[in-house]
């Protein structure tokens, strides 16, 4: 990623676009929705990649930035009638907020505290949904309604242009996010990751560093809850469980920590394993309990065996591919410094 | 002041069973450095295997028994099969192979005991005991739960202090390098620590199952609580870790007590409270050693 240049990266996202755009039109509907989901995932796992691997703090919490990024568009919607783009800022400027806060708490904290502290306001935020059951509905949660554009015409389906709006945001973060991490702010990220005491005797700030990074994988899951609200339609505590934070933290490191296409690679992961495990379940006719059951399982074992396999991740595994084939003399010299 | 004797007291059994959770990772992360989130998972699935066993043998001690020598069977095997290839690559690799464990162990629990409810029983009464005539607010089961918790623990810090097992361990854990030069096996000094972490986990799953019933998410609450619990007290520590699961188990079961209805809802954000002060006044843990962090 360090080496790679501006117009490479937006070529590259271009070119995904082209292919997200003529993949929604070919596929189903169900299809679209997973599309959708995805690049849910991707925009979250995107900002949680750098938090943890440039910056070195791990966050077993984002998926209480995803419920600010989901209430916060809710509300919006169902009070002020906003359009979702506005939405959609705001979304993002609040939970930015809420990430300097929780940076600024968590930054003297470290390795398992810092987990530790993370994963309880995983659980615990969502759960401001009961205290107020009045604003934010409780169990039943908020119901969202998200139309498409009407010059799209009334038969355009709504999970395509759900697909198109979701994938769009996710390649739009990564384009700034893959900026972000060969900029000034990258490089000291790095440092406080490598060395604390060494960056700051050589003028970085640390603490600045590490909060700015709480901030932008916030921000980024603050999107994220802001297009699952829009797609889900609705907006409960159920949706932002534990399993959501976990969920989020393994697609990063099955991914490749740290690395961005790492991130698409391991929310394809997260998306699709499960459902491709359940269709081949139930295909062969196993009985309910069971195959509902085996694709979890089977999820666990892919989990575990990835990591033993590529310790560097998927992307990891792509690098060694294309080292293999002699793609880029670049892409080596790249693997060496991802290890660190 | 009844009602507070009432909450504390019940509390405190909800807060062994928290510590007895913290202990394990506490000895999981003294050994290897590592946080095991297959902890609570593995105690789901030890819990279902007394479940069987109770309802074949008819007998509750036998399940008891055969729960604990399943923990440490399956604490074994889980780190001989899928932590040991894992260690020495990046650190997250591990913790993220745990997640893997906690989810198949949850899938394969759904697989062959499905999702519903089961109720799990208690060995001994859960009639509330009185003293003249207050409700003490706890029961004979609530006592075994404290008791059998605070046994076991003061068996493993006996047996760290007096042995010479005890003696590797505790050299394993302090300088692998070192340990290792001087003829201590420290890969099965860490083996034997899972195997123990798994005990702790397959008696905390016993003990807490009849309040909680038990399904293949059983156990996540619990993990989380035993996690914070372990963080208040200090990961290196295993004073800390009971102490920071009474602490946790006493204040929470106070708050559920006193918010009434809306308690247990808020009972995260109750612990993410006590949490909060405490890492900020002591960012690692109450029990940490002052000690610098190297750089």
């Amino acid at each position: 990623m360090n080496t790679r240049s501006t117009p490479r990266v937006l070529a590259a996202a271009l070119a995904t676009a082209v292919v997200v755009a003529i993949l929604s039109i070919k596929l189903n509907a169900f299809r679209d929705f997973q599309i959708a989901e995805i690049a849910i995932y991707v925009t979250a796992v995107a900002g949680l990649t750098l938090l943890t691997g440039l910056s070195g703090q791990i966050s077993l919490g984002n998926g209480a930035f995803m419920a600010i990024g989901a209430y916060t568009t809710a509300l919006l919607m169902l009070h002020l009638n906003w359009p979702f783009l506005g939405v959609l800022v705001i979304a993002g400027a609040v939970t930015a907020l809420a990430g300097a806060v929780v940076g600024v708490a968590a930054a003297r904290l470290h390795g398992p505290y810092l987990a530790g502290a993370t994963l309880l306001l995983g659980v615990a935020l969502p759960n401001i949904a009961f205290a107020w059951p009045g604003v934010f509905g409780a169990d039943q949660g908020l119901n969202v309604v998200y139309t498409a554009p009407g010059f799209l015409g009334v038969n355009f389906p709504l999970t395509r242009w759900q697909a198109w709006v979701c994938s769009a945001v996710a390649l739009i973060v990564l384009v700034l996010l893959a900026n972000l991490g060969r900029s000034r702010i990258g490089r000291n990220w790095r440092a406080v990751r490598d060395n604390e005491v060494a960056a700051a005797l050589a003028g970085v700030n640390v603490a600045v560093a590490r909060v700015r990074a709480f901030v932008v994988s916030a921000t980024c899951a603050g999107l994220a809850g802001a297009l699952l609200a829009a797609v889900t339609g609705l907006v409960a505590p159920g949706a932002f469980t534990i399993t959501l934070s976990i969920a989020l933290l393994t697609a990063a490191v099955i991914g490749g920590l740290g690395t961005l296409p790492g991130a698409v690679w391991g929310s394809l992961l997260i998306v699709l394993v499960p459902t491709y495990a359940t269709d081949v379940a139930t295909s062969h006719g196993l009985s309910s309990s069971v195959a509902s059951n085996i694709p979890v399982a089977a999820y666990g074992v892919v989990l575990i065996l990835v990591m033993l396999v590529f310790p560097q991740g998927i992307q990891g595994g792509v690098r060694w591919l294309l080292g293999l084939f002699g793609m880029t003399s670049a892409k080596k010299t790249q693997m060496k410094e991802g290890t660190q | 002041m009844v009602e507070f004797l009432q909450f504390t007291l019940s509390g405190i059994s909800f807060g062994m069973i928290y510590a007895a959770i913290a202990l394990s990772l506490v000895l999981i992360w003294r050994g290897t450095r590592l946080l095991n989130f297959a902890q609570g998972g593995m105690a789901m699935f030890t819990t279902y295997i007394a479940i069987e066993v109770i309802y074949h043998t008819h007998s509750y001690w036998a399940g008891f028994v055969i729960a604990l020598a399943a923990g440490v069977v399956l604490g074994a095997v889980a780190e001989l099969v899928v932590i040991r290839p894992a260690l020495g690559k990046p650190e997250l690799n591990a913790v993220i192979i745990t997640i893997g464990l906690l989810i198949l162990l949850e899938g394969l629990a759904g697989v062959f005991y499905g999702g519903q409810y089961r109720s799990f029983p208690a060995g001994f009464s859960i009639v509330g005991l009185k003293a003249g005539s207050t409700a003490l607010g706890v029961s004979r089961f609530d006592v075994f739960v404290a008791a059998a918790v605070l046994v076991t623990t003061l068996l493993l810090a006996a047996g760290f202090k007096y042995t010479s097992a005890g003696l590797r361990m505790r050299a394993a854990a302090f300088n692998a390098t070192v340990a290792r030069l001087s003829g201590i096996r420290v890969a099965r000094v860490i083996t034997v620590g899972w195997a123990l972490a798994g005990l702790l986990g397959a008696l905390a799953g016993v003990l807490v199952s009849p309040a909680t019933f038990l399904y293949p998410n059983s156990m996540d609450t619990i993990f989380v609580y035993g996690f914070t619990a372990a963080v208040i007290g200090g990961l290196d520590s295993p004073v800390g870790a009971v102490i920071g699961g009474l602490l946790l188990g006493v204040v929470l079961n106070l708050a559920t007590g006193y918010l009434g209805s809306q308690g247990s809802d808020l009972q995260a954000l109750v612990a993410l409270g006590i949490l909060v002060v405490v890492l900020m006044l002591r960012p690692e843990g109450i029990f940490s050693g002052a000690r610098v962090r190297r750089v």
